[in-house]
């Protein structure tokens, strides 16, 4: 095997790797820029994972019913399933003036216990399995271009590209417009922001449900696109906090957690890859499976010291 | 009552104590569970029967729910612990494994001949160094490098999920099943003979009177050492505790040590004492059940004590759940429930503040009527806090009395 074909078929799944963490941080960019901190982009990416599971495998048992489509309802209502879990965070964080570390926390195990507890009286095992997820396809014209055609538009999937785009509409909400420089403003200076005659909390509420929406997306991403089934004896192995990482590796900036997420992709690409690449074949997969978590360490040793965190964020208002 | 003479105190509505808050948020996750489990169309009173059946029914279930609550009596002490000194350690279950394995290891070539009253202290301290060293790469990374324990106690607990994963099929794998480890000899457990014995065979073990043993050291380093009140310190205002000449990093680091041990020493005896194998790829999720448990107990080890008992009621009565049909997770459920309410302690306080304060009030008034009746041209503030009650009681009476004439 080639040097070539080993990064073209790595950076595809990089890329699929890369997606769900891409939205997870994004989500906890809208958060933790209106300031309110959100440690539970696992609890809510995992209750994406589990609801669009649940409803794609209903819809797809009706014979006749198009696959597609159970697929894009499966998205929403994983969206809409994590929106109203993360509601629960934002209660508690804005109304009630919680501790948001650990009403984050508490929002992470109820994740993980309601869910397995539904999964259970749904199919009566810990685990959902879908039947299909979405069909690798390469994108006409642009997959023929040399070099970048086959790294980045050969066998790719299509909510890659609608995330690609949200994360553009993200950066565009956030910088160029009115409503971002609010948000962002609720999460460096939030008295300044109310006396300005801006509603802080309905602007925290936003940023949160935000949060939820964007991590409901990316669990549903990691079920049709790599994962295919909610599995409660793992969860989604850290993601979530991968993507808090991720966050802060990025420095709190779009761009920033684009890259910082795609190096994490990488990383779970080689952990994962391992049996299937010669190179790595010697390595024990206990040692691969670490490795995307020490080098999250690692990034985090160099870029925590100088954080550029949103100064009020965690701060009740 | 004479203090109030003595410092001539004005008398006030009774402030919510941290263990009414406990309790609500207990009352209100129960409620929540009862929700849950009338949603799937189930009898939740049935539901928690069978709980309490199953956790304490006889000698054997007594025994295995007191086994079960000792990891969660030392995870609590250890999540208390960070906690004192503002760092939230949701790494146990890293830290449990870390404990385990090493215990596990040690276990299973140490010579069988040994001693127990040499090889018990050789592995509790291997377990602990294990443990502690798990927890302070974490302190020092928030010391030195800013990095926020919660985000790398998860990294961290996946990289000993991984270190697991390879050290079993390495080192003490059982051949004939190939993904767990070789049961651990008796002998080489924490379990005691007498101990099994008494209690119908139960999981019970040494680890229960090790965790009381850690209570009470926890009790004593906190509230009568140097060390404890540095790190209270600094969990109260680092800046100030760095104005104090207080050392802020140093403590962090210790602080994150001494938190890792007491989960790894967790991970000994629900590794080598509450079960005997290890499984490949498996979290344990007692390390999140331990932050509830420090939570509710208010991160106080009497607390933690009794909190530790009642979750691993919920967690080991579960087990008898399946007659009734409800899924065993609702427990696991129960306990998120009742730390997010834990979460908003403030709101549960300030609820019950504002109980207390317009019971008061209307004590208070009451009083006031009382005394005009009476002539007395004392103040309130005046009385003692016993005539005030009786003065109290004698107006509300005075009060109905004459609503009644009015009528």
């Amino acid at each position: 095997m080639s040097f070539w074909s080993v990064i073209t078929s790595i950076i595809p799944s990089a890329i699929a790797y890369t997606i769900p963490i891409l939205m997870g941080a994004l989500g906890g960019l809208y958060s933790e820029r209106s300031g309110v901190t959100n440690l539970c982009i696992e609890g809510l990416m995992l209750f994406g994972v589990f609801s669009s599971a649940a409803t794609i495998v209903k819809l797809q048992a009706i014979p006749g019913f198009s696959f597609v489509l159970a697929i894009v309802i499966g998205i929403a209502v994983a969206m809409a399933a994590s929106m109203l879990l993360s509601l629960l965070h934002a209660f508690a964080a804005i109304n009630l003036k919680a501790n948001q570390v650990i009403s984050g926390t508490a929002i992470n195990m109820l994740s993980t216990a309601v869910t397995l507890f539904l999964a259970q009286t749904i199919t009566g095992s810990g685990n959902i399995t879908i039947v299909r997820g979405i069909v690798r396809q390469n994108v006409p014209f642009l997959s023929k271009i040399p070099v970048i055609g086959p790294l980045f538009f050969t066998s790719t999937y299509w909510t890659t590209w609608i995330c690609i785009i949200i994360w553009g509409i993200s950066w565009f909400l956030l910088y160029k417009t009115s409503f971002g420089l609010r948000l962002r403003a609720c999460g460096e200076h939030p008295s300044a922001v109310a006396s300005a005659g801006v509603n802080v909390h309905r602007m925290r509420y936003i940023g949160v449900m935000a949060s939820g929406l964007l991590s409901g997306l990316g669990g549903a991403c990691i079920l049709v696109t790599y994962a295919g089934e909610y599995n409660a004896g793992s969860g989604i192995n850290g993601l979530g906090f991968l993507a808090i990482a991720a966050l802060i590796f990025g420095q709190w900036k779009p761009l920033g957690i684009l890259g910082s997420t795609f190096f994490f992709g990488l990383c779970m690409t080689i952990a994962n890859m391992g049996k299937v690449f010669p190179v790595f074949q010697s390595i024990p997969t206990g040692y691969l499976g670490m490795f995307p978590y020490i080098a999250t360490l690692i990034a985090l040793i160099f870029s925590s010291r100088k954080s550029a965190a949103p100064l009020a964020s965690g701060e009740p208002f | 009552m004479k203090k109030d003479r003595i410092i001539n105190k004005p008398l006030e509505a009774r402030k919510a104590s941290p263990l009414i808050v406990s309790l609500s948020a207990v009352f209100l996750g129960i409620i929540a569970g009862c929700i849950f489990i009338l949603c799937i169309g189930k009898n939740p009173f049935a539901g928690f029967e069978r709980i309490l059946f199953g956790a304490l029914s006889n000698t054997r279930r007594i025994g295995n729910t007191l086994g079960m609550s000792t990891q969660l009596i030392l995870i609590g002490l250890s999540v208390a612990f960070a906690f004192k000194t503002g760092l939230f350690n949701i790494g146990a279950s890293g830290q449990m494994l870390m404990g385990g394995i090493t215990g596990s290891i040690l276990a299973y070539y140490l010579p069988l001949d040994m001693p127990r009253i040499i090889y018990l202290p050789i592995i509790i301290i291997a377990s602990m160094i294990a443990g502690a060293v798990w927890g302070f790469i974490s302190g020092f990374l928030k010391a030195k490098f800013n990095v926020h324990e919660v985000v790398s106690t998860i990294m961290l607990n996946w990289t000993a999920y991984w270190l697991v994963y390879d050290f079993i099929p390495r080192f003490i794998i059982d051949p004939t099943i190939s993904v767990k480890s070789k049961p651990i000899d008796a002998v080489h457990t924490l379990r005691a003979d007498w101990l099994t014995n008494a209690t119908g065979f139960s999981t019970m073990n040494y680890g229960f009177f090790i965790a009381i043993a850690m209570c009470i050291v926890i009790w004593f380093v906190l509230e009568k050492t140097t060390l404890g009140f540095n790190l209270k310190a600094v969990g109260a205002n680092r800046f100030c505790a760095e104005y104090a000449g207080i050392k802020v990093n140093r403590s962090i680091m210790v602080s994150m040590a001494i938190a890792g041990a007491l989960a790894s020493l967790a991970g000994l005896t629900y590794y080598c004492g509450y079960s005997n194998i290890m499984e490949m790829g498996k979290m344990p999720n007692e390390g999140f059940d331990g932050i509830a448990v420090a939570l509710l107990g208010n991160c106080s080890p009497i607390g933690i004590f009794f909190s530790a008992i009642f979750f691993g009621i919920l967690k080991m009565g579960r087990g008898s759940l399946a007659a009734t049909g409800i899924p065993t997770e609702i427990a696991d459920t129960i306990i998120a429930t009742i730390i997010y309410f834990t979460a908003t302690n403030v709101i549960l306080a300030n609820f019950w503040n504002a109980r207390f304060k317009s019971s008061f009030d209307r004590k208070e008034e009451a009083c006031k009527t009382y005394m005009k009746s009476k002539g007395d041209g004392r103040g309130v503030d005046a009385l003692t806090s016993a005539e005030f009650r009786e003065y109290a009681k004698s107006g509300k009476a005075l009060i109905k009395s004459s609503k009644e004439v009015r009528q």
